[in-house]
């Protein structure tokens, strides 16, 4: 990105690849949790499906070599940061072609080659990390930025804050975006917090916090954009809030009956994926063929990953032993 | 040879390392400005500047994941705790991802970082700042952890830790910061997994490290040697990783051992060491291995108290006599 303007404008091209990646992740993780209701898959899966538009938008303003710091929710991360889809689901299929040799799983998916520090296991763990990684840019007199993704619940423990504070004091090039979908497990936010929108917190450290239409893969891209170029030219940090919402439960499995069938329908019908689609088709950036083409591309994609995972073999016992150390 | 300060031999290897590379930095409370709380990194920010040395809020959590995020980006961060009862506040941090994170990543990622502070009992702090930590680090796969009994040590193996692709505990002692002793002039590193026999004997072997071995371990050989008991004193310097050999070797010379340590016993260092023992050296004991640890009870503030509950020279020579049925 040259300019500011160029950041709030995405080209055709942009759209299509906003489009295309949302399409991409969905169809990712429905499979995801088919294969996983079918017994295929086992572990803790948890599906990113309705909050596309955040990690799109986001991701659409990053470089190969700036971080991104994800969470247990992070395949939406990882697909838009470019990861490979063959090897992310042969990972969740505990496979030695996986992406961490089958070691880490749904919850540990990473990429050294593409700046993707992790998904994470632990609630908020991931924030300090992509501090470092900022501090590490600015050490090295890169102009690479660091995203910490986080959700709402990850907004109430004590490495949120201490990372906002670091990042503020340090003053590292760290852009914060708090997936508000309304729920850690089954604890509404309204329960778990005293503030209506999240991002207010980064006044009490003396940083810009900024809430955005996460449903709104445009909104979330602009926002994104003023805050990463904040971080590339000025180093500083931002929090940045998407309110959004996930359409399954927390994890593949949980019924979520602690949410009504009303609510869910609701945001089904502000569908990220499908106001795009609406706005692109008016625009005639996407046609009923594109349209077609792209979702199917991404069915056969999804296909061949789900191919290559099964007919990769499962790792020996030996690979479990391995990489407890570099030397030891 | 120059005769330095445990406090100085560890300046001197941060401050060679971080001039020999521009990857390695230094960051804790106080560290910078203030010059250290105990003094050790006196000097560096005057030297290396602002971006090689920083002063942190009081926040261990963040600064130690942070250091790890650098680590993972390629940088070789020196995360000083201010005392290890505060890394307490990290510990998710040094566990779940400093330990994990090159297994978890399939071996994509490794955490070239140093943790290193003050570990174990200073002097009627009381019980949340008199902790000793080695067991509880050693009980994590991924870590490794060291300790050192003199200057000597302290330089060589310190640049060792900065040097290692590994996350390391680096275990230091309030109490010896000013303990003076020889360091070799110019260049030189220790291995880890490589420790040393302080004192050769031939009765019976006593290991200990950190700062026991000058406290405990050498006072109670000379007194037992003026009883005619010539003891050897073995300093595993690492305890993760441990040089068993060297303490088997011992063993199957003197067939009696005594474990000192500061930890608490139960699921102490020594657990670890008898189990080793029995299970390389059974036919060579020629009597149970004897623990000197301290009590398994929270610190208490009293110095009476407090001398109550941490290992003496006393209770090590009562182990000797035991082990030798004298
Ligand atoms: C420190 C920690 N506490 C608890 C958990 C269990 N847990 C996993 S996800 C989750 C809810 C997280 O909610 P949020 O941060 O809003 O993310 P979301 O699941 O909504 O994406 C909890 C409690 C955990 N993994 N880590
Ligand atoms: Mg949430």
């Amino acid at each position: 990105m040259t300019s500011m303007q160029a950041q709030r404008r995405p080209d055709k091209e942009k759209l299509r690849w906003m489009y295309s990646q949302m399409v991409l992740i969905r169809t990712f993780e429905e499979r995801v949790q088919q294969d996983y209701m079918s017994g295929k898959l086992v572990g803790a899966i948890h599906v990113y499906v309705g909050e596309e538009a955040v990690a799109v938008g986001v991701c659409g303003q990053l470089r190969k070599d700036d971080y991104v710091t994800s969470t247990h929710r992070g395949h939406g991360h990882c697909i838009a940061k470019g990861l490979d889809l063959r090897r992310m689901m042969a990972e969740l299929y505990g496979k030695v072609d996986g992406q961490c040799r089958g070691k880490g799983g749904s919850m540990h998916l990473c990429d050294l080659e593409r700046g993707m520090l992790g998904a994470n296991g632990i609630v908020s763990a991931g924030l300090p990390l992509a501090c470092g990684a900022a501090l590490s840019a600015n050490l090295r007199h890169t102009d690479q930025v660091a995203v910490a993704f986080l959700g709402d619940g990850a907004s109430n423990a004590g490495a949120f804050h201490e990372s906002l504070n670091l990042a503020a004091v340090l003053k590292l090039p760290v852009v914060f975006v708090l997936e508000n979908n309304g729920y850690a497990d089954a604890t509404h936010i309204r329960y778990a917090a005293r503030v209506t929108n999240l991002a207010d917190r980064a006044a009490g450290y003396g940083i810009p916090g900024v809430t955005v239409d996460g449903m709104d893969v445009l909104a979330v891209h602009e926002a994104a954009g003023e805050a990463v170029a904040r971080a590339r030219s000025m180093r500083t940090p931002t929090l940045l809030e998407c309110k959004t919402y996930r359409y399954y439960g927390h994890y593949v499995g949980d019924a979520g009956q602690y949410r009504s069938k009303e609510e869910v329908e609701a945001y089904r019908q502000k569908d990220c994926i499908s106001q795009l689609e609406q706005r692109l088709l008016q625009e005639g950036i996407l046609s009923e063929g594109t349209r077609r083409e792209y979702r199917e591309q991404a069915t056969e994609a999804v296909e061949d990953a789900v191919r290559f995972a099964q007919n990769s073999p499962i790792p020996g016992p030996e690979v479990g032993l391995e990489d407890v150390y570099v030397r030891y | 040879m120059a005769n330095l300060s445990i406090r100085d031999a560890l300046n001197q290897a941060m401050t060679e390392e971080m001039a020999r590379d521009p990857m390695v930095f230094l960051m804790g409370e106080e560290v910078g400005a203030y010059n250290g709380a105990y003094k050790v990194s006196k000097g560096m920010l005057a030297q290396f500047g602002p971006q090689r040395v920083y002063d942190t809020p009081i926040t261990e959590g963040g600064f130690a994941g942070l250091g790890i995020g650098a680590a993972m980006t390629g940088l070789r961060p020196i995360i000083e705790m201010m005392t290890f009862n505060f890394a307490l506040q990290a510990i998710d941090q040094i566990v779940n991802n400093a330990a994990k994170m090159h297994l978890m990543s399939g071996g994509q990622f490794c955490i070239p970082i140093v943790f290193r502070g003050p570990n174990g009992a200073a002097h009627m702090l009381a019980a949340q700042h008199s902790q000793s930590f080695e067991s509880f680090y050693a009980q994590v796969p991924g870590l490794k952890v060291v300790t050192y009994s003199d200057a000597k040590d302290a330089k060589g193996l310190l640049k060792t830790a900065i040097r290692d692709d590994d996350p390391v505990i680096f275990l230091e002692s309030e109490m010896t910061y000013g303990q003076q002793g020889d360091v070799p002039d110019g260049e030189y590193t220790i291995p880890l997994g490589v420790g040393e026999v302080k004192r050769p004997g031939t009765d019976v072997t006593i290991i200990a490290w950190s700062k026991l071995v000058g406290q405990l371990a050498l006072p109670a050989a000379e007194e037992l040697a003026k009883m005619g008991i010539q003891a050897e004193v073995v300093d595993p310097r690492t305890i993760k990783p441990l040089d068993e050999e060297l303490i088997f070797d011992s063993v199957r010379k003197t067939n009696r051992v005594v474990i000192v340590e500061e930890n608490f016993k139960f699921c102490g260092v020594g657990s670890e060491i008898s189990e080793r023992i029995y299970n390389r050296c059974f036919d060579d004991l020629d009597a149970p291995v004897e623990r000197v640890t301290s009590h398994d009870v929270p610190m208490p503030y009293a110095h009476s108290l407090e001398s109550a509950v941490l290992p003496n020279v006393g209770r090590v020579i009562e182990a000797v006599k035991k082990v030798l049925y004298v």
